[in-house]
């Protein structure tokens, strides 16, 4: 009876990931004449290589420190050391991805492939925001609704509506909203503020890109998570409440002792729910900046669909995926662990 | 320790009247059970009384101040509710202390008052469990710890007792008797259970349909029940009701009889009888006597339920009426005999039709 369930999870799920496993170790493309050769963790090493390289300031022969026409101390060239330079075969290929002073001289920290980096990085600035924020609104929405009110449908209704809308036409009514002519974001802020906010191209300035988007996302998928937190609300039987009624509990201590504890469950599955899809942050991206401005919006799964089917390097594509999988399993067993029963 | 009074208590939900001006006076230390089927409003009043509802009319005071418009924890009151609503996240002691918790007390005072509790309820060595691994009982008892720590003029239970089997039922009536006794205060104990209204209460208080039906000490209301509702309500098997024909009226003696009854003269307790008239008469089954001839009554048996200690006889009379007799001792009563029956008429009740 399971067979045909079992073959299609078969053939669209275990099988891709274990062909994106595969790749992951070839030099595959997506269309190639060529046939594809195991090249080891070569995709890895060319995702996540790093390297920190300390360059002190260069002396002239009495010792004392160059300065350059600025009157800084001067530095050797880091071209120099990362391009074909036998002395530091380890930082070949590679480029700066943030430096900062140290002493005399400068510390850099390498990466084979900074934009990957970014990607990184900005994925989780965007776990780490929307995380709590999304969490958060969606129990103080959930906590609102949940309430006998004539008319409280309505407003359930409307905090839902933003899920089911696509994100794709989500997010293309947010460019309108950024814009920076005709936006109606910038147009009310230079009403309430008598013109003294400039006008800001939102999505256009790498400051406050991916601001934006957080902002977006998380008024995009709030409603879905308020539905889980109202589910788990009217799990929470009526009697405690009245018993802490008696017991003279403040809304606080009644939020406190019973409502949170009575959730515990909820956070958890909200927790990882929201956490899992904000790892696979992509449809917002592509529609509204393509990880632009200067790379201020590259993101891990926006980099695989772009490596493997923008740029028909399926391997390095498949390699991300595997990378995203990793820290995806990793973040939820942490979670896991976190948030465990404690007997 | 505080009287509670009711004065024309009112309680509606839009159009739907669910306490219909209810007057109840409670004195400091009683015992009070409200008892009636379901849907009479007793928990609806507990509840009012609680402040976990509003009262639409009327007034509510506690220790002489009316508290209408106050909140729960202002009045002073302790609820023990029929699922327990212990917090299943704490243990028993995290349970118990609840409302110190709340209140802000110092550690030292939590740590007495929950020992207290725990010993008044022989239930120390639960208090580092977690709800989920305690019995019914033991669930019930934390509720009404969490209750005596508080130390509150008044305790009201709403039926604390009917999620709980039959034995435990019964010894955890007799601990909240123990617990009357032991802390004097007043309660209100709500329940559709006749025999814990019987034997817990100083005073009953009989509801139907939102209104009082009768107010008094269980005796009272076992022996003068003031109409048919409360006659029928308490007592089991349940009273006798016979439909006579009323031959004639001398004061309060009232003679009866109908086709399966020879004529009686009972002591009517109210008026409203006249000759020629109609009235119900009711005898309970206990009251009923075996007798080889000459009975006031002739049935026949119908069914028989042999209990050891008594045998209750399920008869037809003559006229169709379906009669209970509750028959001392164990005795066999062949199926589809006559029997005839007789009755002090000093106990039995008669009721205006």
């Amino acid at each position: 009876m399971a067979g045909p369930a079992i073959a299609l999870i078969l053939v669209f799920v275990i099988a891709p990931f274990f062909l994106a496993v595969g790749f992951s170790f070839t030099n595959q493309r997506l269309v190639s004449p060529n046939p594809a050769e195991f090249i080891g963790l070569s995709n890895y090493r060319q995702l996540l290589g790093v390297g920190v390289l300390h360059l002190d300031p260069l002396t002239d022969a009495a010792g004392a420190v160059v300065l350059d026409e600025q009157g800084q101390p001067k530095l050797s060239e880091l071209r120099k050391i990362t391009r074909k330079n036998p002395d530091y075969p380890q930082f070949d290929g590679m480029r700066e991805w943030f430096s900062w002073s140290s002493g005399e001289g400068r510390t850099y920290v390498l990466a084979r492939d900074v934009v990957f980096m970014t990607a990184i990085l900005n994925t989780f600035i965007f776990v780490l925001v929307v995380a709590p924020l999304q969490g958060g609104l969606a129990l103080g929405l959930a906590l609102l609704i949940n309430q006998r009110l004539r008319g409280i449908n309505v407003f359930r209704a409307i905090y839902f509506m933003p899920v089911v809308v696509s994100i794709v036409v989500v997010s293309l009514l947010w460019s309108f909203i950024y814009n920076q002519n005709e936006g109606i974001l910038n147009n009310i802020l230079s009403a309430i503020s008598f013109g003294a906010i400039p006008r800001i191209d939102w999505l256009g300035n790498p400051s406050t890109a991916l601001g934006a988007i957080i902002f977006m996302s998380v008024w995009q998928a709030v409603g879905f998570h308020m539905v889980i937190w109202l589910s788990g609300l009217q799990t929470i039987s009526p009697t405690l409440y009245e018993a802490g009624a008696i017991e003279g509990a403040s809304k606080w201590q009644t939020f406190r002792y019973i409502t949170w504890p009575g959730l515990r469950n909820t956070a958890v599955l909200v927790l990882v729910v929201i956490t899992m899809q904000a790892f696979g942050l992509f449809s917002q991206i592509d529609v509204m900046t393509k990880g632009g401005p200067l790379d201020s919006t590259q993101t891990i799964v926006f980099q695989a669909i772009q490596r493997g089917y923008g740029k028909q390097d399926i391997s390095a594509g498949s390699a991300i995926s595997v990378i995203l999988f990793v820290i995806v399993l990793s973040v939820s067993l942490i979670q896991r662990y976190l948030t465990r029963e404690k007997a | 320790m505080a009287g509670i009074t009711l004065k024309g208590l009112k309680k509606s939900y839009g159009t739907a009247h669910v306490i219909k001006g209810v007057d109840i006076d409670i004195e400091d230390g009683e015992f009070v059970v409200f008892v009636g089927p379901s849907g009479c409003g007793k928990s609806t009043l507990l509840r009012m009384i609680a402040g976990l509802e509003d009262i639409s009319a009327g007034e509510l005071s506690i220790g002489g101040k009316v508290v209408n418009d106050l909140p729960p924890k202002d009045r002073g009151v302790a609820m023990v509710f029929q699922s327990y609503a212990i917090f299943p996240h704490m243990s028993v002691r995290e349970n118990v202390g609840f409302g110190l918790t709340i209140a802000g007390a110092s550690k030292a005072e939590k740590a007495e008052k929950v020992a207290n509790a725990a010993r008044i309820l022989q239930m120390e060595h639960l208090l580092d469990r977690r709800p989920s691994q305690l019995s019914g009982g033991q669930r019930q008892r934390v509720a009404i710890g969490r209750a005596i720590v508080r130390n509150p003029q008044v305790f009201l239970f709403d039926e604390p007792l009917s999620n709980l089997d039959a034995a435990l039922r019964m010894d955890m009536r007799l601990e909240i008797g123990k617990l009357h006794q032991q802390l004097g205060a007043t309660m209100i104990y709500v329940t559709h259970d006749q025999v814990e209204a019987m034997t817990l209460a100083d005073k009953i208080v009989v509801l139907k349909d939102g209104m009082v039906q009768q107010i008094g000490s269980p005796m009272e209301l076992y022996h003068d029940p003031a109409n048919l509702f409360v006659a029928g309500f308490l007592g089991s098997p349940a009273m006798n009701f016979l439909d006579v024909d009323v031959t004639a009226v001398n004061g309060s003696k009232v003679l009866v009889s109908n086709a399966a009854l020879k004529p009686v003269e009972i002591t009517a307790k109210v008026g409203g009888f006249s000759a020629g008239g109609k009235a119900k008469l009711g005898i309970r089954p206990q009251y009923l006597t075996p007798v080889d001839s000459g009975g006031m009554l002739q049935g026949r048996i119908a069914l028989t339920e042999r209990l050891g200690s008594e045998t209750v006889v399920d008869l037809t009379l003559g006229d169709g009426t379906r009669l209970i007799a509750a028959l001392a001792r164990d005795a066999v009563f062949p199926i589809g005999a006559d029997l005839g029956l007789t009755f002090d008429a000093a106990q039995a009740h008669i009721f205006p039709q």
